[in-house]
């Protein structure tokens, strides 16, 4: 079992991982990476929700037929990020004003629907619960890497106005890079955040046949869900 | 291989058609499917089960938004209290800005928001929107002026500027917004309310011209709103003050 989580965790955050492995979620990602404050926000939101999701979508697995698992899950799915929304914005205001532009984004987030049709239907709630958590990590590894690669280059600081998303305790992360920086517009334009989620790609392939040819790939257990996308 | 050794509990729920013969799920759903008997892939009670689904999210979704519905009101109208604290001076005023509110008609046809501001009955600033037309879109800017016509303060509530180059006229990013403090229609004159670009006297970004345009040209169109319609808006709040 503890190998199990062992290997969910390994494939929600490098194997399988939702941006590296599956492709998805590409939108967003790209729409609010500009920052890694940014990238930090919708992943912490991305996170919360694949978790409530896959909660739910676990505990009615029974119930939900196979031919009308799809709609189920998208209704589960817009209703649980719309009732976030509504509940965030009337009584975590604050935190609503910056996170509440990625909510509606999850909604749009094909990797909480790929989630909850490849892995949270078929498993039981504590391991599907824990694979969301993990993807969620695998994302925001991705959104925080992808937003402070474009912050540095782009515009020479990194963490920007952090203490507006997490409270003012955690200003020390906001940090200037590079003095003086006149800051570089195409980084911080959709283009950069193409280019730079290519070149992250390719350094993750690069360390991936580094480890394939240097050892046997490790014997994956069967019931675990490793899925390689070719792209 | 060691495949079959192990039975962990990942693998039970492996495939979706043995989960569907346990106990357990004809348990949960007996209300509906016992009705049906084994007949559960009838496309009766399929759409009877997606119905139930879209039944119970409605009634879910109309719970939570009736629950938040006055909280979020109240939150929205916080929000616009603090942008209005921001153009107009905490001592200028002693009413409620938001209650006080009203409509003007304008010659389009349009209504445009007025936020009079008024210290013991006597009016001493108004606020209002305009918009701007930037690189990306509609740039809404609130303006507050006193009853001389000098400008109090302007901040950008909403944009679509380019990151980085346009998005210095948030007060957040860059002191330019705050260059409109004290000035007027007269100072400086008319035809120096525009970028420097233009022949104007205020500056615009290195890379952006457009944005910095866009929101001097909506200052002193607001201006201009109130220098024509001076006497309306003042008189109106004397009316409703005394």
């Amino acid at each position: 079992m503890s190998t199990s989580y062992r290997q969910l965790a390994i494939d929600g955050i490098w194997n399988n991982n939702v941006v590296f492995a599956q492709m998805l979620a590409l939108c967003p990602l790209l729409a609010v990476t500009g920052t890694a404050t940014n990238g930090l926000g919708l992943g912490m939101a991305t996170t919360i929700v694949l978790v409530a999701s896959a909660l739910l979508v676990s505990v009615m697995r029974n119930i939900i037929e196979a031919e009308i698992r799809i709609p189920a899950f998208v209704l589960i799915i817009a209703i649980l990020v719309t009732i976030v929304d509504l509940l965030m914005n009337a009584w975590l205001h604050d935190l609503y004003k910056v996170l509440g532009l990625f909510i509606p984004l999850i909604v749009t987030n094909c990797a909480i629907l790929g989630r909850a049709e490849s892995y949270a239907s078929k498993a039981r709630i504590l391991p599907a619960m824990f694979d969301g958590l993990m993807m969620g990590l695998g994302f925001t590894l991705v959104l925080v890497t992808l937003g402070g690669v474009r912050e540095i280059f782009g515009s020479g600081t990194l963490f920007a106005n952090a203490s507006l998303l997490l409270g003012s305790s955690f200003d020390f992360l906001e940090m200037t890079i590079i003095p003086g920086y006149k800051g570089f517009l195409l980084l911080i334009l959709p283009p950069g955040g193409f280019i730079i989620l290519s070149l992250l790609l390719a350094a993750k392939r690069l360390i991936d046949a580094r480890k394939q040819s240097g050892a046997e790939l490790a014997d994956v257990p069967p019931g675990a869900d490793v899925k390689q996308v070719s792209i | 291989m060691k495949h079959q050794s192990r039975k962990s509990p990942f693998q039970r729920g492996v495939t979706y058609r043995a989960l569907k013969l346990k106990k357990r799920s004809r348990q949960l759903t007996r209300g509906l499917s016992g009705f049906f008997g084994r007949n559960r892939k009838s496309p009766l009670y399929l759409s009877m089960l997606l119905g139930l689904f879209a039944l119970v999210g409605a009634v879910l979704l109309a719970t939570s938004h009736q629950a938040t519905s006055q909280a979020i009101a109240q939150r929205l109208k916080e929000d616009l209290l603090g942008s209005l604290a921001m153009v107009i001076p905490e001592k200028l005023y002693d009413n409620d800005l938001v209650r006080d509110s009203y409509g003007f008609k304008l010659k389009s046809g349009d209504e445009r928001i007025i936020y009079p501001a008024a210290k013991k009955g006597r009016l001493s600033a108004l606020a209002y929107q305009v918009t701007g037309q930037g690189y990306g879109g509609s740039i809404l800017v609130l303006i507050g002026i006193d009853s001389k016509g000098q400008v109090l303060g302007v901040r950008v509530l909403q944009h679509a500027e380019t990151p980085g180059l346009g998005d210095k006229i948030e007060v957040a990013r860059s002191k330019w917004v705050l260059g409109f403090n004290g000035l007027s229609l007269g100072n400086p004159p008319a035809e120096k309310w525009a970028v420097k670009k233009d022949g104007g006297r205020f500056d615009q970004f290195s890379g952006a011209t457009i944005t910095p345009r866009a929101v001097v040209l909506a200052v002193r169109k607001g201006l201009e709103f109130f220098e024509h319609n001076r006497l309306k808006l003042l008189n109106r709040q004397s009316e409703a003050g005394s």
